[in-house]
């Protein structure tokens, strides 16, 4: 009974369910303190936010699986979305699609330029992101187009009714545009992850970026790839950005990259390379983001608690992944092993042979 | 050995002449730049950012990164306001704002050295932590006020022409110069960044060592949010936001590797040297504070892209040198 739990589970989906575990306590807590929580309201308010935060996580998952780290996705949201507010602007008859396109485009393209400098260029993810951080940050201050920031008014009818738009309802939960997307994007990296060459390949290289070099694996390509995905979803986050707010200025999702870091980190993936997945980053977004809603209306401390309960959260769920996902990973390669057993004998002959 | 030693040689000579090309400019584009006053200015603008570049020096010397910086800076001056706006005495505010530092470093250092964990990710937790806990103190609220001597003791100066933060500027680089670069317990930074195993095995207590570094990183950073406080007369809650981008890049443009084990404090004050005068040279020309920091932020690209396409050029060269000699060889 015991063998095929374990064989049928792995701690990364008990992790997994204990983090459901937690929202569902977080979610249940703040009912009994806030009058009216358990209303439509506060669900379609908190799909919102957590869409564009879990496509920026997913993204953020896609290049921490490759042992990288993408500081820049906070600039590349407010970059897109804050030039494809401005491309509306002074072209207002541009297609839907066209502005989807290019925001998506925009984002790719910065995301290349951070990707040929990690994987070709080999230096480390760290330096690249933060420098482009602050360049591509710098590009949308220095940004010379008349007024500086982009408001509601200039901006077409369609894509103002696109962020009140319901997709459809159950009873009173409406399902926006921005969370069906959202959603799509989930079951998509998913299965990628999951089941493609690609998504494997991802895992190999984060587990261990020499074997996979020695195995002959187009590490390189594969390390770009990851990046420009993850620019393209920033880009797609950034588009839901616009939608969503409509009001930018060039401080637009700044910070964004450190949600979007502690969403898939508190879901589970590893700043190590190698584990974690889609499902996870988004439950990481959840989580945050019930949280970060919750204290807004929450009366009894101040919103302002929200950073300092962010970094504590991140230090305890890596805590928890060092401390108690290891060791359990550790006991259940050793149970694999009592299954299959190794043939000792044999060890020991080819270590006297060894010695001898 | 000779060849490493060669090529840091170079990197710092390289250094050198850009100084020397920005300070040119500099001065052919301004006639009060040689002045002292304009000098001084030139480091009180940015002092506490290189205060910490000090010891952030030695903790990537130690393959090990502190984020955190920034946002302990900021930490510890708001404790300090917040104490001072409660009315507590302000010798034991300053003194709350420094066991503020203590304590951050004290917990990076315990999450890094003794759980084991990422320093980058446990210092981007940080990072957002404390920052948060910033925000938590003051709220939106800006706190300043503070007493007269503080001020002055920020703004003014306090021997000669040096102000206060100057004075500890250089005392901090002598006493780092001594140890990193003539002390065992310099050696032994430089071996743990070299190869940790090694370091345990050869009786280095790296653990040990790791604490300490971080420890005297968060204090230095505490020191840093202080002196910034005397210097600007108020404290907000997001103070010093963002100053790890350049501390880091001062560093790693030094010549300091990112995975540990090279450069040294001399290449790291080259570093100061450029980026200050730079920014200097980029404010004479009118151009904005973000900007700027974007233009740092390709330096801080460039300087790690430059050494790898020259690493890159000069093997492919000696690989054809060598087939080249090959084929002499075979006729």
């Amino acid at each position: 009974m015991m063998q095929r739990v374990k064989r049928y589970f792995r701690p990364e989906q008990l992790r997994e369910l204990s983090l459901v575990f937690l929202i569902l306590l977080i979610f249940l807590f703040f009912g009994t303190q806030i009058e009216g929580y358990f209303s439509p309201r506060t669900f379609n308010r908190v799909t919102s936010d957590v869409a564009i935060i879990a496509v920026v996580a997913m993204g953020e998952t896609l290049v921490l699986l490759t042992r990288n780290f993408d500081l820049s996705v906070g600039s590349i949201v407010g970059l897109t979305a804050f030039f494809t507010g401005k491309l509306l602007t002074f072209n207002p008859d541009l297609l839907p699609v066209g502005a989807l396109l290019f925001a998506i485009g925009l984002g790719a393209a910065l995301g290349t330029l951070n990707g040929v400098l990690v994987a070709y260029g080999k230096v480390p993810s760290l330096i690249v992101t933060l420098g482009t951080l602050a360049i591509y940050r710098s590009i949308l201050v220095a940004f010379p187009a008349g007024t500086k920031n982009v408001v509601t008014q200039d901006l077409p009818q369609w894509l103002l009714d696109l962020g009140g738009m319901q997709l459809f309802s159950i009873g009173e939960f409406d399902i926006k545009p921005v969370v069906a997307v959202g959603l799509v994007m989930l079951v998509i990296f998913q299965l990628v992850t999951s089941y493609t060459r690609f998504g494997r390949r991802l895992y190999a290289i984060g587990s261990n970026p020499e074997a996979a070099r020695v195995g002959g694996l187009p590490s390189q390509r594969i390390v770009l790839f990851a990046f420009i995905l993850c620019g393209a979803m920033a880009g797609l986050a950034g588009f839901m950005f616009l939608v969503r707010y409509g009001n930018l200025t060039p401080a637009a999702a700044q910070g964004m990259e450190l949600q979007g870091i502690a969403a898939a980190v508190v879901g589970g993936v590893s700043t190590l390379g190698g584990v974690g997945t889609m499902i996870g980053a988004m439950l990481g977004a959840l989580m945050i983001n019930l949280l970060q809603q919750s204290l807004l209306r929450w009366l009894v401390i101040s919103t302002f608690w929200v950073g300092a309960l962010l970094g504590l959260m991140i230090l305890i769920s890596v805590t928890i992944d060092a401390v108690i996902i290891n060791r359990l990973r550790n006991i259940w390669t050793q149970q694999g092993l009592e299954i299959n057993p190794v043939d000792e004998t044999k060890v020991v002959n080819e270590k006297e042979s060894h010695d001898a | 050995m000779m060849r490493r030693l060669e090529r840091l040689k170079s990197w710092e000579g390289f250094l050198l002449a850009i100084l020397i090309l920005i300070v040119v400019f500099n001065i052919f584009t301004t006639p009060h730049y040689l002045q002292i006053q304009n000098q001084i200015n030139l480091f009180q603008l940015h002092i506490e950012k290189i205060i910490i570049v000090v010891i952030m020096t030695f903790i990537i010397i130690n393959a090990e990164i502190d984020l955190s910086v920034a946002s302990v800076m900021g930490l510890a001056g708001c404790v300090m306001a917040y104490l001072f706006e409660q009315g507590v005495p302000f010798g034991w505010c300053l003194l709350a704002g420094l066991m503020t530092g203590v304590l951050a470093g004290l917990i990076n250092g315990f999450m890094v050295a003794y759980v084991g964990l990422t320093s980058l990710i446990v210092t981007l937790a940080a990072l957002i932590g404390f920052r948060g806990l910033a925000h938590v103190l003051l709220e939106n609220r800006s706190v300043g006020n503070f007493p007269d001597w503080f001020d002055r003791l920020g703004q003014q100066p306090l021997i000669g022409p040096f102000p206060l933060a100057m004075i500890v500027f250089f005392v901090f680089l002598i006493i780092a110069l001594i140890i990193l670069q003539w002390s065992g317990a310099g050696r032994h930074v430089y071996i743990i960044g070299n190869n940790r195993q090694v370091a345990r095995y050869s009786g280095v207590n790296v653990r040990r060592v790791k604490m300490t570094l971080y420890v005297v990183s968060g204090t230095v950073a505490a020191i840093a949010g202080l002196l910034l406080a005397a210097r600007l007369g108020s404290m907000r809650g997001d103070t010093a936001l963002g100053t790890e981008l350049e501390v880091i890049t001062m560093v790693v443009l030094g010549g300091v590797s990112i995975f540990g084990g090279t450069g040294t404090l001399f290449g790291v004050l080259l570093a100061i040297l450029i980026i200050l005068n730079l920014r200097n040279g980029m404010g004479l020309l009118n151009i904005t504070g973000e900007i700027q920091t974007g233009v740092i932020g390709v330096l801080l690209i460039l300087s790690v892209l430059g050494p790898n396409i020259w690493r890159g050029v000069r093997d492919a060269w000696n690989r054809r040198q060598r087939i080249q000699r090959m084929h002499v060889g075979e006729e």
